[in-house]
Order: C-alpha cells, then structure tokens, then sequence
C-alpha cells in the first residue's frame, strides 16, 4: 500500500469517529430544555468543531507533504510561543531577545528540519540558542529578574519550538521497507496522543473518582489515567498497520508517548497554575489555546523521535 | 479615483486589521457592555501609537465605519501616507495639541462628529504612558465632552500588553496576546464637578485593567 492509501484510510476513520461525535452531541443539544443553555454541551460542540479544523488541517498538510507539515508545525510553534512567552516573566530589556527567539531562532530550526541536518537541529536551540540569548539580553544591562528571565525564554524554546519540530523531524527518519511513508508517523504519533486525551477525560468523567494532584489539575484522576492510558494504547496497537512497527510494538510505543502526553499535561497545567491562568490562549474554541491541545504532543514527539530513530532508522 | 481611493483604504484597513491579529491574536471582551449601534465615546489608556488600531480591529466591522478616532494633527499630517492612513482609513478626527497655535476648539471639534452620529476613541491621558504608573492623570476633554453631550456613554476600555509587544523605542514588535476589554458606561452625574467625574471616570477604567479572564 502507498501511504496516501493508508491515510486516505486513516482520513475515513476519523471523519466517522467525528461525525459520530458531532450526532451524538447535537442529540445532547436537543435535549437540552427550549430557552436554556447547557455550558457542557456548547463546550462539547465547540470543541467537537475544533477538531473538525484540527483533523481539516493536519490532512491538507500532509497532502502537499514535507513543505505542508513543516510549514503547518512551523507556524504552531509560532502560535504556541506567542502565547506561552504572553506569560513568561520579562522585560524591555528583552527585546531583541525575545524577536531572535521569534524572528530568527524559530525560522531557523524550521528550515535545519527541512534540510534534515540532524547534527544542528538537535542541539540548535539546546546549545546555542541557550547560550547566545542571555548574551543579548544581558548586553541591555537590566538585571532585575535576569536569572529568571532568561530561564522562562529558554523553556518557551524548548517546548514550542524545539520540542514541537520533532513532529515534522520524523519525516526524516529512513526506515528499511518503509521508505516514503515516514509521514504517516505523525498521523500515528498525533491520533494515539490526541485519542489519549480524549479518552482520559471520558473515563475521567465516567468512573474518576482518585485525583492525582489536586493543586495541579482538580480534573486529572487515576481512573481516567489507567483508562485512557490503556485504551489510546490499545488503539496504538490496532493502527499498527501504519507503522513499520508490529502489533505488540505499536502497542508499547503508544504507551510510551502516552504516559509522556499525560505527564506533559501534568507539567504545562503546573505553569498555568504558576501563572495564575486556566488557559495559555482563546484561539481555539472549546479548547483554549494552541499549548492546551498541544502539551501532550510536545512532550511524546521527541521520546518518539529518538526511539523510533535508535531502534528502527538507518540514519 | 476617488473610487480607488477607497478601496486601497478597504484594503489597507482590512491588511492593518491582519497583521494586528498576526502579532497579537487580540480579542475583545465585552465586560459589562454589548457591542452594538449605540453611540459611544471609547476611553482607553495609552502605551502604544498602535493603541487606536487595535481598538479599531476588535471592533465589529458595522461599528468600526461609525467610530472615529480623535488623534493628533500634527502626528498624522506629516506625511502623504500618515495622511491617507488618518483621514481614509481610519477616518480620524484631527485635533491640533498646540494650545497656543490652534485655530479650532478640540471639544467643538469632538462634539461636531458626535452630532453627525460617530462614535469616538480618545485617550483622556492625552500622550502615551510610557512609565510604571498605570494610567496618567487624565486631560479635562472627556469632561467637557461628558457636559456638552450628557447622553452619549463612555465607555472605558482597557488595552493589555500593547505596551510590551512594541515598548517605546522599539522597532520590532514582538508577537504576543494582546486583549481589548471593554467595561459598563460611565455618565456625569447630578452635581458631578470636574475632578470628582474624571476620577470616577479614570477607576472605571483602572478597575477594567484587573478584570477576571471571561470567556
């Protein structure tokens, strides 16, 4: 099969699972009493239209190959660190930092993933970019804060940039009996991590009864872990057909980025709790903003990447 | 040509409005106020020459060809491409801040366009606020604005962040979430003299400046 088949494929899949979502919801809806307003299901709906663009996006992408996914995550990045360095502590001091993390520090790692030098996008924004920022900064000679100015800089780096252009680096993996197909890595990559968070807030909802960390997140519970967890692998293991990998081997990987999409979550709802915000953005409905439904990818993808890329890639 | 000229101020309007979103994804919130065909004069604080754009850019396109901001001559004079941006695109009321020199009344002038039915934008502080304070103490306009026509709501509303996505001095601006948050009307009041309005007036608009995030 070529991989245009399998996403085709894949497309199908998902266009039923949504369509089916979006009947049941309007359902909901129409039970709702005439004159009254339910938030659960205007969130539901709101956020059922979400993934409609979301699922819109990525195959359009992914259509027009390389160039579209590494524009397409280019261009999320810049979204998600317009609003992870909204919140980030700085000052005008800053400046010139903060447009060559933007302008430069961000096009640049883009375009070392499209000309897949492997050796300088790896360490481009954990060696260099964290060295020569603090330098500009520090040059403006304002030292208040410094140390953490700085440091949230290189953090908003590292997970909206650095972290999330290793989704479209899987392109460049060379897998033997798999060549041409790498792009549909990511279908699986972003499927099982998306269906993870999908399915820990349903069986959260349904049988949630242990919260994990109640300062951090009064929503994530064991319950909703275990299930969720399980069952976005267990969907892993039964897409495995898209992968180079075997059932039981889909099945592991999937867990491995799942637990990393959980603890992802975990980790940026600690931040916004530090920040004082339930939301990084507004831009899309239902869910927030571009690091609320991307925390979990940006955590798996590099995981993914390098096992993927130790265990099966030539290169 | 004058058919031309108004599509380029279409176009440049509609291109001013991208690039604000680009940079900013700004978002208005209408906190205690609905946005509708009401006659208003906006109030805002000032940290930004690009204050007025984004005002402009949350505001639903029905409202933004009835609103016109009141800005200063002598910025948007200078230059053929200030002066189309100022006159057609954003339709702006021309006030001349020379006190000494002006020929024209800036509050006659104000009160000229609201009787025409425009709703205004003005920065009561009268220049940009570039320090640690939050807001400067406001100029008297909005007062005499207030007494000529007692009818028309103002509305405060609060600019958040403009100030760090381009701080004065600074040529690039930096790409961050910017929102518009708009607040209840004020009115002068029975027995309301000058400083007791315009302190009122500026707390409405400080008040608007800790507003709970609403969605």
């Amino acid at each position: 099969m070529s991989a245009h088949l399998e996403l085709v494929l894949l497309v199908f899949g998902l266009i039923a699972i949504l369509s089916l979502a979006s009947v049941v919801a309007v359902l909901l809806n129409q039970r709702v009493v005439p004159g009254e307003t339910s938030p659960v299901v205007e969130n539901l709906l709101a956020r059922i239209q979400a993934w409609w663009s979301m699922v819109a996006l990525l195959a359009l992408a992914m259509l027009f190959g390389r160039a579209g996914v590494v524009i397409l995550f280019a261009l999320i990045s810049f979204a998600a660190m317009r609003e992870f360095l909204t919140l980030t502590a700085k000052s005008q001091a800053d400046h010139y930092a903060l447009a060559v993390a933007f302008f430069i520090v961000l096009p640049v790692q883009y375009y070392l993933i499209w000309i897949d030098w492997y050796a300088m996008y790896s360490i481009f924004i954990p060696v260099y970019a964290f060295l020569f920022l603090p330098i500009i900064s520090a040059l403006r000679s304002d030292t208040k804060g410094f140390l953490s100015r700085v440091s949230e800089t290189q953090w908003g780096l590292m997970i909206c940039v650095f972290a999330a252009s290793h989704v479209p680096a899987l392109l460049t993996l060379q897998i033997p009996g798999y060549e041409g197909k790498s792009i549909l890595l990511i279908a699986f990559l972003v499927v099982v991590v998306q269906s993870s968070d999908v399915l820990q807030f349903v069986f959260g909802k349904l049988f949630g009864r242990t919260k994990i960390a109640p300062q951090v997140s009064p929503s994530k519970t064991w319950e909703g872990f275990f299930g969720g967890v399980l069952a976005a692998s267990t969907l892993g293991a039964a897409l495995w057909w898209l992968t180079p990998f075997t059932p039981g081997q889909a099945f592991l990987l999937s867990l491995i980025i799942t637990l990393m999409g959980f603890f992802g979550g975990l980790v940026m709802s600690a931040i916004k709790r530090d920040k004082g915000v339930k939301d990084w953005g507004h831009l899309i409905t239902g869910h927030g903003g571009f690091v609320d439904r991307l925390d979990s990818v940006v955590f798996s993808a590099p995981i993914f990447f390098h096992v993927v890329r130790y265990y099966w890639s030539v290169t | 040509m004058k058919f031309l000229r108004k599509w380029l101020a279409s176009l440049a309007g509609h291109s001013v409005s991208l690039v604000a979103h680009t940079v900013t994804a700004v978002r208005g919130i209408w906190d205690g106020v609905e946005p509708g065909p009401i006659q208003r004069v906006y109030f805002a604080n000032h940290t930004s020459n690009a204050d007025t754009v984004l005002i402009w850019t949350v505001l639903p396109p029905r409202l933004r060809k009835q609103t016109r901001p009141v800005a200063a001559a002598d910025y948007w004079l200078t230059s053929p491409l200030r002066r189309f941006f100022g006159k057609d695109v954003f339709n702006t009321v021309l006030i001349d801040r020379r006190r000494e020199e002006r020929t024209e009344d800036p509050v006659k002038q104000m009160v000229a366009a609201l009787d025409e039915g425009s709703s205004l934008i003005i920065f009561p502080e009268g220049k940009r606020n570039s320090g640690d304070t939050k807001l400067l103490p406001f100029k008297t306009g909005l007062y005499h604005l207030a007494k000529a026509r007692p009818k028309v709501d103002l509305v405060p509303v609060w600019i958040e962040n403009l100030n760090r996505v381009m701080p004065k001095g600074e040529i690039i601006p930096l790409p961050l979430l910017c929102t518009v948050r708009f607040g209840a009307p004020v009115h002068l009041a029975e027995g309301d003299d000058k400083e007791a309005f315009l302190a009122r007036a500026s707390d409405a608009l400080l008040a608007l400046s800790n507003g709970e995030d609403i969605k």
